[in-house]
Protein backbone atom coordinates (compact mmCIF):
# COMPACT_ATOMS: atom_id res chain seq x y z
CA UNK A 1 0.00 0.00 0.00
CA UNK A 2 3.00 2.38 1.07
CA UNK A 3 3.97 2.36 -3.40
CA UNK A 4 6.03 4.96 -3.58
CA UNK A 5 5.48 6.99 -7.30
CA UNK A 6 8.20 8.99 -9.41
CA UNK A 7 7.41 12.86 -9.73
CA UNK A 8 8.79 15.52 -11.69
CA UNK A 9 8.26 18.96 -10.19
CA UNK A 10 9.70 21.81 -11.92
CA UNK A 11 10.15 24.10 -8.58
CA UNK A 12 11.75 27.83 -9.35
CA UNK A 13 12.98 26.37 -12.94
CA UNK A 14 14.66 23.63 -11.42
CA UNK A 15 12.96 19.97 -12.07
CA UNK A 16 12.66 18.23 -8.74
CA UNK A 17 12.34 14.33 -9.82
CA UNK A 18 11.94 12.26 -6.14
CA UNK A 19 9.95 9.40 -5.52
CA UNK A 20 7.44 9.21 -2.77
CA UNK A 21 4.54 7.83 -1.10
CA UNK A 22 0.91 9.27 -2.28
CA UNK A 23 -0.01 11.05 0.86
CA UNK A 24 3.11 13.47 0.61
CA UNK A 25 1.58 16.69 0.48
CA UNK A 26 3.04 19.25 -1.87
CA UNK A 27 3.72 21.52 1.19
CA UNK A 28 6.20 18.37 2.65
CA UNK A 29 7.54 17.34 -0.85
CA UNK A 30 8.82 21.37 -1.43
CA UNK A 31 9.97 21.75 2.11
CA UNK A 32 11.86 18.48 2.56
CA UNK A 33 12.31 17.01 -0.75
CA UNK A 34 13.37 20.07 -2.70
CA UNK A 35 14.43 21.51 0.77
CA UNK A 36 12.79 25.19 0.15
CA UNK A 37 11.81 25.71 3.72
CA UNK A 38 10.62 29.41 2.57
CA UNK A 39 7.29 28.00 1.67
CA UNK A 40 5.94 28.25 5.75
CA UNK A 41 3.46 25.46 7.03
CA UNK A 42 0.90 26.89 9.32
CA UNK A 43 -2.02 24.53 9.57
CA UNK A 44 -1.83 22.28 7.52
CA UNK A 45 -5.76 22.12 6.42
CA UNK A 46 -6.21 25.20 4.32
CA UNK A 47 -7.29 27.41 6.95
CA UNK A 48 -4.15 29.76 7.45
CA UNK A 49 -2.57 30.40 3.53
CA UNK A 50 1.03 30.23 4.78
CA UNK A 51 1.82 27.65 2.41
CA UNK A 52 0.39 29.37 -0.28
CA UNK A 53 2.73 28.79 -3.58
CA UNK A 54 2.14 29.21 -7.30
CA UNK A 55 0.71 26.65 -9.65
CA UNK A 56 1.26 27.05 -13.02
CA UNK A 57 1.13 30.75 -11.63
CA UNK A 58 -1.78 30.73 -9.70
CA UNK A 59 -2.21 30.77 -5.93
CA UNK A 60 -2.72 27.14 -4.38
CA UNK A 61 -2.85 25.95 -1.07
CA UNK A 62 0.40 23.34 -1.33
CA UNK A 63 -0.71 21.73 2.00
CA UNK A 64 -3.77 20.88 0.19
CA UNK A 65 -2.77 18.93 -2.65
CA UNK A 66 -0.36 15.68 -2.78
CA UNK A 67 2.91 15.95 -4.11
CA UNK A 68 1.70 13.14 -6.75
CA UNK A 69 -0.76 15.12 -8.33
CA UNK A 70 2.13 18.36 -9.30
CA UNK A 71 3.60 16.14 -11.41
CA UNK A 72 4.41 17.40 -14.31
CA UNK A 73 3.45 20.77 -13.30
CA UNK A 74 5.34 24.03 -12.53
CA UNK A 75 5.49 25.60 -9.39
CA UNK A 76 7.09 29.17 -8.00
CA UNK A 77 8.13 29.40 -4.40
CA UNK A 78 8.83 32.63 -2.59
CA UNK A 79 12.35 31.70 -3.38
CA UNK A 80 11.87 32.52 -7.18
CA UNK A 81 11.44 36.39 -6.39
CA UNK A 82 14.88 37.39 -5.52
CA UNK A 83 17.45 37.18 -7.64
CA UNK A 84 19.89 37.35 -4.86
CA UNK A 85 19.61 38.48 -1.07
CA UNK A 86 20.82 41.28 -2.15
CA UNK A 87 17.98 42.00 -4.71
CA UNK A 88 14.90 41.51 -3.60
CA UNK A 89 11.35 41.66 -5.37
CA UNK A 90 10.05 45.04 -5.87
CA UNK A 91 6.89 43.35 -3.64
CA UNK A 92 9.69 42.37 -0.93
CA UNK A 93 10.88 45.54 -1.32
CA UNK A 94 7.42 47.13 -0.32
CA UNK A 95 7.03 44.97 2.35
CA UNK A 96 10.51 45.73 3.75
CA UNK A 97 9.84 49.56 3.31
CA UNK A 98 6.28 49.08 4.79
CA UNK A 99 6.69 47.06 7.88
CA UNK A 100 4.27 44.58 6.22
CA UNK A 101 5.83 41.80 8.43
CA UNK A 102 6.93 41.33 11.85
CA UNK A 103 7.52 37.27 12.83
CA UNK A 104 7.42 37.00 9.03
CA UNK A 105 5.69 33.25 9.19
CA UNK A 106 2.38 34.42 7.06
CA UNK A 107 5.02 36.96 4.75
CA UNK A 108 5.81 33.95 2.39
CA UNK A 109 2.01 32.91 1.71
CA UNK A 110 1.31 36.95 1.45
CA UNK A 111 4.35 37.75 -0.81
CA UNK A 112 3.19 35.07 -3.77
CA UNK A 113 -0.63 35.64 -3.48
CA UNK A 114 0.33 39.96 -3.75
CA UNK A 115 2.39 38.58 -6.83
CA UNK A 116 -0.84 36.67 -8.86
CA UNK A 117 -2.84 39.48 -7.20
CA UNK A 118 -1.28 41.99 -8.87
CA UNK A 119 -0.25 40.09 -12.27
CA UNK A 120 -4.08 40.11 -12.78
CA UNK A 121 -4.82 43.41 -11.35
CA UNK A 122 -2.40 46.13 -11.07
CA UNK A 123 -3.38 48.88 -9.65
CA UNK A 124 -5.62 47.12 -7.01
CA UNK A 125 -8.06 49.16 -4.53
CA UNK A 126 -7.62 48.66 -0.74
CA UNK A 127 -11.15 46.92 -0.99
CA UNK A 128 -9.41 44.21 -3.74
CA UNK A 129 -6.08 43.69 -1.27
CA UNK A 130 -8.27 42.88 1.58
CA UNK A 131 -10.43 40.74 -0.59
CA UNK A 132 -7.40 39.05 -2.04
CA UNK A 133 -5.01 38.79 0.96
CA UNK A 134 -8.49 37.48 2.92
CA UNK A 135 -7.11 33.72 3.35
CA UNK A 136 -3.71 35.09 4.54
CA UNK A 137 -3.86 35.08 8.19
CA UNK A 138 -1.26 37.21 9.66
CA UNK A 139 -1.61 37.30 13.80
CA UNK A 140 1.30 39.90 14.18
CA UNK A 141 0.62 43.39 12.01
CA UNK A 142 -3.15 43.80 11.79
CA UNK A 143 -3.29 43.80 8.34
CA UNK A 144 -2.90 48.08 8.36
CA UNK A 145 0.83 47.85 7.21
CA UNK A 146 -0.04 44.55 4.75
CA UNK A 147 -2.14 46.66 2.72
CA UNK A 148 -0.12 49.70 3.00
CA UNK A 149 2.47 47.39 1.52
CA UNK A 150 0.70 45.99 -1.14
CA UNK A 151 -0.08 49.22 -2.36
CA UNK A 152 3.58 50.64 -2.51
CA UNK A 153 4.36 47.24 -4.44
CA UNK A 154 1.83 47.94 -7.03
CA UNK A 155 3.08 51.19 -7.53
CA UNK A 156 6.61 49.93 -7.93
CA UNK A 157 5.71 46.88 -10.00
CA UNK A 158 4.17 49.39 -12.48
CA UNK A 159 6.39 52.15 -12.23
CA UNK A 160 9.38 49.01 -13.35
CA UNK A 161 6.87 48.19 -16.05
CA UNK A 162 7.04 51.62 -17.33
CA UNK A 163 11.27 51.69 -17.57
CA UNK B 1 2.66 12.44 7.63
CA UNK B 2 -0.67 14.12 8.39
CA UNK B 3 -3.13 11.80 6.07
CA UNK B 4 -3.41 8.11 7.09
CA UNK B 5 -1.46 5.69 4.05
CA UNK B 6 -3.68 5.14 0.86
CA UNK B 7 -3.43 3.98 -3.05
CA UNK B 8 -3.65 6.86 -5.09
CA UNK B 9 -4.84 6.24 -8.89
CA UNK B 10 -5.41 8.67 -11.50
CA UNK B 11 -7.37 7.65 -14.74
CA UNK B 12 -7.66 9.94 -17.19
CA UNK B 13 -11.52 9.06 -18.56
CA UNK B 14 -14.48 9.11 -16.94
CA UNK B 15 -15.61 5.24 -17.79
CA UNK B 16 -12.04 4.28 -15.87
CA UNK B 17 -12.55 6.48 -12.81
CA UNK B 18 -16.24 4.89 -12.75
CA UNK B 19 -14.79 1.10 -12.58
CA UNK B 20 -11.59 2.02 -10.01
CA UNK B 21 -14.68 3.80 -7.85
CA UNK B 22 -16.53 0.14 -8.36
CA UNK B 23 -13.75 -2.16 -7.75
CA UNK B 24 -12.43 0.57 -4.68
CA UNK B 25 -15.59 -0.34 -3.07
CA UNK B 26 -16.20 1.39 0.22
CA UNK B 27 -13.14 3.24 1.40
CA UNK B 28 -12.73 4.54 -2.19
CA UNK B 29 -12.64 8.31 -2.58
CA UNK B 30 -12.96 10.81 -4.91
CA UNK B 31 -10.40 13.65 -5.11
CA UNK B 32 -11.55 16.75 -7.05
CA UNK B 33 -10.27 20.24 -5.90
CA UNK B 34 -9.29 18.97 -2.50
CA UNK B 35 -10.39 21.77 -0.70
CA UNK B 36 -12.58 20.23 1.69
CA UNK B 37 -11.58 16.60 1.31
CA UNK B 38 -7.85 17.20 1.70
CA UNK B 39 -8.12 19.08 4.58
CA UNK B 40 -10.18 16.36 5.99
CA UNK B 41 -7.22 13.83 5.28
CA UNK B 42 -4.84 16.00 6.89
CA UNK B 43 -6.45 15.71 10.48
CA UNK B 44 -7.46 12.40 9.58
CA UNK B 45 -11.01 12.71 9.88
CA UNK B 46 -11.29 10.97 6.48
CA UNK B 47 -8.79 8.05 5.70
CA UNK B 48 -9.80 6.72 1.95
CA UNK B 49 -7.83 3.30 1.41
CA UNK B 50 -8.24 4.14 -2.31
CA UNK B 51 -7.87 7.38 -3.35
CA UNK B 52 -9.51 8.64 -7.01
CA UNK B 53 -8.37 11.64 -8.67
CA UNK B 54 -10.31 13.28 -11.13
CA UNK B 55 -8.08 15.79 -12.20
CA UNK B 56 -6.59 14.36 -15.03
CA UNK B 57 -10.25 13.12 -16.69
CA UNK B 58 -10.59 14.60 -19.64
CA UNK B 59 -13.61 16.07 -20.86
CA UNK B 60 -15.17 17.21 -17.77
CA UNK B 61 -13.69 20.47 -17.08
CA UNK B 62 -15.35 23.00 -19.47
CA UNK B 63 -18.23 25.18 -19.77
CA UNK B 64 -20.13 25.04 -22.65
CA UNK B 65 -23.88 26.66 -23.64
CA UNK B 66 -26.43 25.02 -26.21
CA UNK B 67 -29.69 26.46 -27.49
CA UNK B 68 -31.29 26.03 -23.97
CA UNK B 69 -28.86 25.17 -21.09
CA UNK B 70 -25.42 26.53 -19.67
CA UNK B 71 -23.32 22.70 -19.14
CA UNK B 72 -20.84 23.20 -16.82
CA UNK B 73 -18.50 19.98 -16.21
CA UNK B 74 -18.69 18.99 -12.80
CA UNK B 75 -14.46 19.48 -12.60
CA UNK B 76 -14.80 23.40 -13.83
CA UNK B 77 -12.59 25.47 -11.22
CA UNK B 78 -14.27 28.04 -8.93
CA UNK B 79 -12.59 30.82 -10.39
CA UNK B 80 -13.11 29.63 -14.02
CA UNK B 81 -17.03 29.57 -13.04
CA UNK B 82 -16.62 33.04 -11.74
CA UNK B 83 -14.70 33.96 -14.81
CA UNK B 84 -16.46 32.53 -17.42
CA UNK B 85 -17.98 35.00 -20.12
CA UNK B 86 -21.21 32.37 -20.58
CA UNK B 87 -21.84 32.08 -16.91
CA UNK B 88 -21.83 35.79 -16.61
CA UNK B 89 -24.48 36.12 -19.01
CA UNK B 90 -26.64 33.48 -18.78
CA UNK B 91 -26.61 32.82 -15.21
CA UNK B 92 -24.93 35.75 -13.26
CA UNK B 93 -26.42 34.53 -9.76
CA UNK B 94 -23.68 31.31 -10.33
CA UNK B 95 -20.92 33.90 -10.89
CA UNK B 96 -21.74 36.14 -7.96
CA UNK B 97 -21.87 32.84 -5.88
CA UNK B 98 -18.10 31.39 -6.99
CA UNK B 99 -16.15 34.57 -5.51
CA UNK B 100 -18.24 34.14 -2.21
CA UNK B 101 -16.20 31.06 -1.94
CA UNK B 102 -13.56 30.83 0.08
CA UNK B 103 -10.07 32.46 -0.94
CA UNK B 104 -8.24 33.37 -4.60
CA UNK B 105 -6.09 30.23 -3.69
CA UNK B 106 -9.22 28.07 -2.83
CA UNK B 107 -10.80 28.95 -6.12
CA UNK B 108 -8.02 28.22 -7.91
CA UNK B 109 -8.11 24.54 -7.24
CA UNK B 110 -11.72 24.10 -6.05
CA UNK B 111 -14.34 22.66 -8.00
CA UNK B 112 -18.19 22.90 -8.99
CA UNK B 113 -18.37 19.01 -8.97
CA UNK B 114 -16.65 18.72 -5.82
CA UNK B 115 -18.94 21.65 -4.08
CA UNK B 116 -22.33 20.49 -4.80
CA UNK B 117 -21.13 16.56 -4.15
CA UNK B 118 -19.95 17.32 -0.79
CA UNK B 119 -23.01 19.02 0.23
CA UNK B 120 -21.84 21.14 2.74
CA UNK B 121 -25.58 22.92 3.83
CA UNK B 122 -23.83 26.16 4.39
CA UNK B 123 -21.98 26.06 0.55
CA UNK B 124 -22.57 28.56 -1.84
CA UNK B 125 -23.20 26.57 -5.21
CA UNK B 126 -25.44 24.44 -4.10
CA UNK B 127 -27.71 26.99 -3.13
CA UNK B 128 -27.54 28.67 -6.41
CA UNK B 129 -27.87 25.42 -7.90
CA UNK B 130 -31.42 24.74 -6.40
CA UNK B 131 -32.33 28.68 -7.06
CA UNK B 132 -31.70 27.61 -10.83
CA UNK B 133 -32.91 25.16 -11.32
CA UNK B 134 -29.71 23.07 -11.73
CA UNK B 135 -30.16 19.15 -12.97
CA UNK B 136 -26.89 16.94 -12.10
CA UNK B 137 -25.66 14.13 -14.05
CA UNK B 138 -24.31 11.36 -12.76
CA UNK B 139 -22.05 8.58 -14.40
CA UNK B 140 -22.56 5.22 -13.17
CA UNK B 141 -21.43 1.63 -14.35
CA UNK B 142 -25.09 1.66 -15.79
CA UNK B 143 -24.66 4.49 -17.49
CA UNK B 144 -25.35 8.09 -16.53
CA UNK B 145 -29.36 9.80 -14.74
CA UNK B 146 -29.87 13.17 -14.31
CA UNK B 147 -31.46 14.46 -10.88
CA UNK B 148 -32.96 17.77 -10.25
CA UNK B 149 -30.77 20.01 -7.35
CA UNK B 150 -34.07 20.04 -5.59
CA UNK B 151 -33.73 15.77 -5.28
CA UNK B 152 -30.01 15.71 -5.10
CA UNK B 153 -29.43 17.43 -1.75
CA UNK B 154 -30.84 14.59 1.09
CA UNK B 155 -29.02 15.81 4.60
CA UNK B 156 -25.88 16.98 6.00
CA UNK B 157 -22.99 16.24 3.49
CA UNK B 158 -25.37 13.28 1.80
CA UNK B 159 -26.75 13.32 -1.28
CA UNK B 160 -28.36 11.08 -4.16
CA UNK B 161 -25.22 10.31 -5.25
CA UNK B 162 -24.35 6.18 -5.04
CA UNK B 163 -21.22 4.90 -4.03
CA UNK B 164 -20.13 4.12 -7.49
CA UNK B 165 -21.49 7.20 -9.56
CA UNK B 166 -19.65 10.43 -10.33
CA UNK B 167 -20.81 13.51 -10.38
CA UNK B 168 -20.15 14.59 -14.00
CA UNK B 169 -21.84 17.59 -14.91
CA UNK B 170 -24.12 20.37 -14.01
CA UNK B 171 -26.84 21.39 -16.57
CA UNK B 172 -28.91 24.57 -16.06
CA UNK B 173 -31.42 25.62 -18.05
CA UNK B 174 -31.44 28.94 -19.83
CA UNK B 175 -32.84 31.90 -18.16
CA UNK B 176 -36.07 33.67 -19.42
CA UNK B 177 -34.28 37.21 -20.57
CA UNK B 178 -35.18 39.83 -18.35
CA UNK B 179 -35.10 37.65 -15.25
CA UNK B 180 -33.52 39.24 -12.43
CA UNK B 181 -31.32 38.00 -9.37
CA UNK B 182 -29.54 38.77 -6.26
CA UNK B 183 -27.17 36.61 -4.50
CA UNK B 184 -26.03 37.64 -0.79
CA UNK B 185 -23.97 36.19 2.05
CA UNK B 186 -23.14 37.08 5.71
CA UNK B 187 -20.04 35.50 7.34
CA UNK B 188 -18.06 36.18 10.03
CA UNK B 189 -15.28 37.78 7.33
CA UNK B 190 -14.54 37.48 3.56
CA UNK B 191 -14.28 34.12 2.69
CA UNK B 192 -15.32 32.46 5.68
CA UNK B 193 -17.99 29.72 5.70
CA UNK B 194 -21.55 31.62 5.61
CA UNK B 195 -23.70 31.98 8.14
CA UNK B 196 -26.04 32.42 6.26
CA UNK B 197 -27.02 33.10 2.18
CA UNK B 198 -30.00 33.69 -0.27
CA UNK B 199 -30.17 33.09 -3.41
CA UNK B 200 -33.59 34.58 -5.74
CA UNK B 201 -34.73 35.03 -9.16
CA UNK B 202 -37.43 37.41 -10.25
CA UNK B 203 -39.42 37.61 -13.41
CA UNK B 204 -42.05 40.29 -13.99
CA UNK B 205 -45.11 40.80 -15.71
CA UNK B 206 -45.85 43.66 -17.87
CA UNK B 207 -47.58 45.58 -14.96
CA UNK B 208 -44.41 45.19 -12.55
CA UNK B 209 -45.87 42.07 -10.63
CA UNK B 210 -44.14 38.91 -9.89
CA UNK B 211 -44.96 35.52 -12.63
CA UNK B 212 -42.17 33.50 -11.36
CA UNK B 213 -40.23 33.48 -8.37
CA UNK B 214 -37.44 31.32 -6.96
CA UNK B 215 -35.68 31.34 -3.79
CA UNK B 216 -32.94 29.54 -2.24
CA UNK B 217 -31.33 29.43 1.54
CA UNK B 218 -27.63 28.32 2.65
CA UNK B 219 -27.46 27.67 6.25
CA UNK B 220 -30.91 27.67 7.20
CA UNK B 221 -31.19 23.58 7.61
CA UNK B 222 -29.55 20.24 6.66
CA UNK B 223 -29.16 20.94 3.01
CA UNK B 224 -30.27 23.97 1.22
CA UNK B 225 -33.88 24.89 1.32
CA UNK B 226 -36.17 25.95 -1.17
CA UNK B 227 -38.22 28.67 -0.08
CA UNK B 228 -41.55 27.07 -1.90
CA UNK B 229 -44.42 29.61 0.90
CA UNK B 230 -42.49 32.59 0.23
CA UNK B 231 -42.08 32.15 -3.51
CA UNK B 232 -45.98 31.59 -4.14
CA UNK B 233 -47.08 34.57 -1.57
CA UNK B 234 -44.79 36.69 -4.51
CA UNK B 235 -46.42 35.60 -7.33
CA UNK B 236 -49.16 37.99 -8.44
CA UNK B 237 -47.98 40.55 -6.28
CA UNK B 238 -45.84 43.47 -6.01
CA UNK B 239 -44.23 46.51 -3.56
CA UNK B 240 -42.09 46.20 -0.39
CA UNK B 241 -44.70 44.66 1.96
CA UNK B 242 -44.82 41.28 -0.21
CA UNK B 243 -41.23 41.25 0.14
CA UNK B 244 -41.26 41.88 3.57
CA UNK B 245 -44.18 39.02 3.73
CA UNK B 246 -41.79 36.59 2.17
CA UNK B 247 -38.80 37.14 3.55
CA UNK B 248 -40.40 36.39 6.96
CA UNK B 249 -41.99 33.50 5.46
CA UNK B 250 -38.40 32.24 4.33
CA UNK B 251 -37.00 32.68 7.93
CA UNK B 252 -39.97 30.79 9.21
CA UNK B 253 -39.44 27.81 6.78
CA UNK B 254 -35.88 27.69 7.72
CA UNK B 255 -34.97 25.62 11.07
CA UNK B 256 -30.65 27.06 11.12
CA UNK B 257 -28.69 25.25 13.53
CA UNK B 258 -26.67 26.56 16.66
CA UNK B 259 -22.94 26.35 16.98
CA UNK B 260 -20.09 28.16 18.08
CA UNK B 261 -20.45 30.89 15.49
CA UNK B 262 -23.86 32.04 15.83
CA UNK B 263 -27.52 30.84 17.45
CA UNK B 264 -30.06 29.57 15.19
CA UNK B 265 -32.38 32.32 16.29
CA UNK B 266 -29.79 35.10 14.84
CA UNK B 267 -29.11 32.96 11.44
CA UNK B 268 -32.96 33.03 10.95
CA UNK B 269 -33.23 36.73 11.64
CA UNK B 270 -30.52 36.71 9.04
CA UNK B 271 -32.02 34.78 6.39
CA UNK B 272 -35.07 37.15 7.24
CA UNK B 273 -32.62 40.55 6.20
CA UNK B 274 -30.66 38.44 3.20
CA UNK B 275 -34.20 37.15 1.67
CA UNK B 276 -35.72 40.96 1.59
CA UNK B 277 -32.71 42.27 0.37
CA UNK B 278 -31.74 40.03 -2.33
CA UNK B 279 -35.38 39.94 -3.39
CA UNK B 280 -34.91 43.70 -3.63
CA UNK B 281 -31.70 43.94 -5.61
CA UNK B 282 -33.77 41.17 -7.92
CA UNK B 283 -36.94 43.23 -8.04
CA UNK B 284 -34.62 46.52 -9.25
CA UNK B 285 -32.39 44.23 -11.92
CA UNK B 286 -35.50 42.58 -13.43
CA UNK B 287 -37.16 43.76 -16.65
CA UNK B 288 -40.77 43.48 -17.53
CA UNK B 289 -41.90 40.90 -19.26
CA UNK B 290 -43.42 41.64 -23.10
Amino acid sequence: MSNTSEVRIQINGEVFERHVEPRKLLSDFIREDAALTGTHVGCEHGACGACTVLLDGEPVRSCLMFAAQADGMVLETVESLASTPANLHPIQEAFWEKHGLQCGFCTPGMLLTTKALLEKNPDPSEDEIRQAIAGNICRCTGYVFIVDAIKDAAARCSSEGDR
Amino acid sequence: MKPARFEYLAPTSVEEAVSLLVEGGEDAKLLAGGQSLVPLMNLRLAQPSVLIDLNKVEGISSITESEDAVVIGSMARHRAVAESEVVRRFLPLLAESAGHIGYPAIRARGTIGGSIAHADPVSEFPCACLCLHAEFVLTGPAGTRQVRAEDFFVSYLTTALSPDEILTEVRFPKPSPGLGWGFLELARKTGDFALAAVAATVALSPDGTCSEASIAVAGGGDRPLRMVEAETMLKGNQGDDVIARAATAAATSSNPPSDIHSSGDFRRQMIEVLTRRVLTAAWGNARRGE
